[in-house]
């Protein structure tokens, strides 16, 4: 059995990655309290996002450490999901489109906050 | 497996594919888990399409989650802060997982006990947490079919992604809590400690789709 010798690594790894998290959090974290909007916003948070699904899955997951048929029978798979990610984003767009054509809804809408029901205040605390 | 060092270099690929013999060098259960991680891994892509293309398609403006996700203590509602919470929460306990999972290997009941304890306890916290995000958004009127902001569908979305996510935490408490039991109870002794890190891989996959619900959903 290959079992006692497993997936065992130095732990000052891991703590470099656990560390490494809580930043790209709080990087994505500060994306959003700081603001940043546009392609900015989509950019920085999709880069962060796919940094700490990356760390988890290669080092918390062991799969850098893994061989080569389970690696590919684990990250295979999903890249199928690409495909459909593109199909569903070029068809939503495309019935929005129609819709704004054809059903005369405003595309400048802007959605209400909770303060705006409130009257101030928001997150839930009513003043 | 000492060669397991060099290992995730393509020359393995052959060798474990052409021949009549065990293709995964892994315990079987190992494998399992990765397999179901695998078809979870479709499940939620399949929910966070379904958002995209709702969330692209719908002609009503989509409600502002910074907004309806702020939390005030005391003074000005802090942006997504709970959320910022919950997210810190859950690395922590991947954290305290890997240290287990190290542990285990070392043969450290105690020690690896403790941490599957702790990890539980942080996702256990988790649960709490969003547990009051749902009773805040449906005091809100936020419904799986209406909520007062804006488009329809941000309320179902919102009850479907995070209960499913909810749910897996949930069953991931249980999981661990069962696991760290028999651990201490001197179950695996014999049997050797690889369910350590299958329970680790399931609770990493957890902790991983939380990664992608707080960019898309939250943030973006």
């Amino acid at each position: 059995m290959s079992s006692e010798a497993g997936q065992q690594h130095p732990l000052g790894i891991y703590y470099k990655v656990w560390i490494l998290l809580f930043v790209l959090s709080s990087f994505s974290y500060a994306v959003d309290f700081f603001n940043v909007q546009g392609g900015m916003r989509w950019g920085l948070v999709i880069l962060f996002m796919l940094l700490k699904a990356g760390f988890i899955v290669s080092i918390f997951m062991h799969v850098i450490w893994e061989r080569m048929a389970l690696v590919l029978t684990i990250l295979g798979p999903p890249v199928v999901l690409l495909l459909l990610i593109g199909l569903m984003s070029v068809e939503g767009f495309y019935i929005s489109g129609t819709r704004y054509q054809y059903m005369g809804h405003d595309p400048d809408a802007v959605a209400l906050t909770p303060a705006d029901i409130h009257g101030g205040g928001g997150g839930g605390e009513a003043h | 497996m000492s060669e397991a060092a060099i290992s995730g270099s393509g020359s393995t690929l052959a060798d474990d594919w052409s021949a009549d013999k065990q293709a995964y060098h892994v315990p079987w259960g190992k494998a399992m888990m990765w397999i179901f991680l695998v078809s979870d891994t479709f499940i939620f892509t399949c929910f966070l399409t379904s958002y995209l293309h709702v969330r692209l398609s719908t002609t009503e403006p989509w409600p502002v989650q910074s907004e309806i996700f702020a939390l005030s203590f005391g003074g000005d509602p802090i942006p997504l802060i709970l959320i910022a919470i919950m997210t810190f929460i859950l690395i922590t306990s991947s954290g305290t997982m890997a240290l287990a999972v190290n542990f285990g290997y070392q043969r450290n009941k105690i020690k690896t006990f403790w941490f599957m304890v702790a990890t539980a306890a942080l996702g256990a916290s988790f649960v709490g947490m969003q547990a009051f995000e749902w009773s805040k958004l449906i005091e809100e009127g936020v419904r799986p079919w209406t909520n007062p902001f804006g488009a329809t569908q941000f309320g179902s979305v919102f009850f479907m992604i995070t209960g499913f996510h909810g749910l897996h935490v949930t069953a991931g408490v249980i999981y661990l809590l069962t696991v760290a039991f028999k651990v201490k109870n001197g179950h695996y002794d014999k049997k050797g400690y690889e369910i350590v890190e299958i329970a680790g891989l399931y609770w990493h996959f957890v902790d991983l789709v939380w990664v992608f619900i707080f960019a898309f959903f939250y943030l973006l």
